[in-house]
């Protein structure tokens, strides 16, 4: 994807362990917004005076369905996870999840993370993982749930107060050899969505695998990634958010930010560190430290948006 | 195949005394035993073994995952697609035609692997 990306094993292994350490439970912010006089005077479709901004949760990887020792109660991580959002002073305008819901795409499965989540009673925005693609008609199970108002396996847009949104699927239809995958259908909608957006309205594009090349020898990126950050270039404040990789992991490269969330789950080994990605058994009094929810500010007139990171191990 | 975590949950039905039952006639062992000697791909972290298997044609190959996580079998030809296998799944799929025939894992593409088929 980029020359940082073909950096030594080693060397993009330290940076990483080192982001992992920086990023947990601290507040970091993105640069690269832009001014608000400007978002104003936009093209934007009209936003509300009186509106100071907005924050957002986002949370990954629920599993729920999982039962293995890694976590034997992915369905009470993820109870834990939502209570800890209900406890946040501020109430989010929405939550975004970024995919495996569930482990096995099952009914109950997709049941389950339903009626816990919508204790919080605010609108969630879904993209699928991989594991919510998997049951006997291959997609059939999530779109149901969350299908609707999306196009292709589950792709779509909205607005919320000035800031586009846009989710992406890259776990459909993936080919040997290859990563995650959106494939040419919904690079086109893409850049239809994006065309006739103003330059200085911020995006947030959210997906389940990094569109990023986090680690290609575990999988762990996009195929046609590259493709998709081409059409976000122009824009001043672009924030991309993903889940897969069970770990926070963070990088600022130009106007685009990345960052991927904790699962409410389990763990996955940083990349390179195990032999294979997969559950992480970790000692019962460290798992909580592992996982969590992220909120994401944006305020208009601070130019930034800010995300913050809560292991299930903090107090609110 | 039955997995391993009902397996487990089964468990506390059986007393004591058929503990010396099943160890001396252990069916399930005898069982898989028997299709070691077959031809059985293993996914264990995220990867197949062996990772290139060669076998007469008609020979029934049977794929299992062992992994916590689940995996899928894909032919990349698209001759044939298992569902998700969770741990201890298994797929059974028998190579009738001779050739090289690629499949790879359909939730983690990265794992690929190759049957051989010899006349």
């Amino acid at each position: 994807m980029n020359e940082d990306e073909k950096l030594s094993g080693l060397n993009r292994r330290g940076a990483l362990e080192c982001m992992l350490w920086a990023g947990t439970g601290v507040l970091w912010t993105i640069a690269g917004g832009v001014p608000a006089s400007k978002l104003i005077g936009s093209a934007l479709a009209a936003p509300e005076a009186a509106d100071k901004g907005f924050s957002f949760i986002q949370i990954s990887d629920s599993h729920i369905g999982f039962s293995k020792p890694a976590n034997p109660d992915a369905l009470g991580t993820l109870k834990e996870s939502i209570d800890k959002i209900a406890a946040m002073p501020a109430k989010p305008a929405f939550l975004i999840h970024t995919g495996d819901i569930t482990h096995l795409s099952k009914p109950k499965e997709f049941d389950d993370a339903a009626q816990v989540i919508g204790g919080l009673k605010i609108d969630g925005h879904y993209v699928p993982g991989e594991h919510d693609y998997i049951d006997e008609d291959r997609g059939k199970a999530y779109l149901e749930r969350y299908g609707k108002d999306t196009k292709g396996a589950g792709w779509y847009s909205f607005d919320q107060a000035g800031v586009h949104f846009v989710g992406l699927v890259n776990v459909v239809d993936l080919k040997a050899g290859g990563l995650g995958n959106l494939g040419p259908e919904q690079l086109a909608w893409l850049k239809a969505d994006l065309e006739s957006r103003s330059a200085s309205q911020p995006i947030v594009v959210f997906s389940h695998i990094p569109l990023w090349l986090v680690y290609p020898e575990w999988g762990w990126g996009t195929e046609d990634g590259a493709q998709a950050l081409a059409l976000l270039a122009r824009f001043g404040s672009v924030t991309v958010l993903n889940g897969h990789i069970h770990q926070l992991m963070q990088k600022i490269e130009g106007k685009v930010t990345f960052h991927t969330a904790l699962s409410t789950a389990f763990p996955q080994p940083a990349p390179g560190t195990a032999p294979s990605p997969g559950p992480k058994l970790v000692p019962a009094g460290e798992l909580r430290s592992l996982l969590g929810v992220s909120t994401v500010v944006y305020r208009q007139g601070t130019e930034k948006l800010a995300v913050t990171d809560h292991p299930l191990s903090e107090a609110v | 195949m039955m997995s391993k975590t009902s397996a487990k949950s089964r468990r506390p039905f059986w007393t004591a005394l058929t503990v010396a039952a099943l160890l001396a006639s252990p069916p399930a062992r005898a069982a898989e035993a028997d299709a070691a000697t077959e031809n059985i791909v293993t996914i264990d972290n995220f990867a197949f073994t062996p990772n290139a298997l060669t076998v007469k044609a008609g020979t029934k190959v049977t794929f299992v995952n062992h992994d916590d996580i689940p995996h899928s079998i894909v032919a990349s030809d698209g001759q044939f697609h298992s569902k998700a296998l969770d741990t201890d799944d298994t797929f059974v799929f028998t190579f009738a035609a001779s050739g090289s025939f690629g499949y790879f894992c359909g939730l983690h593409p990265h794992m690929t692997a190759k049957i051989v088929v010899v006349p």
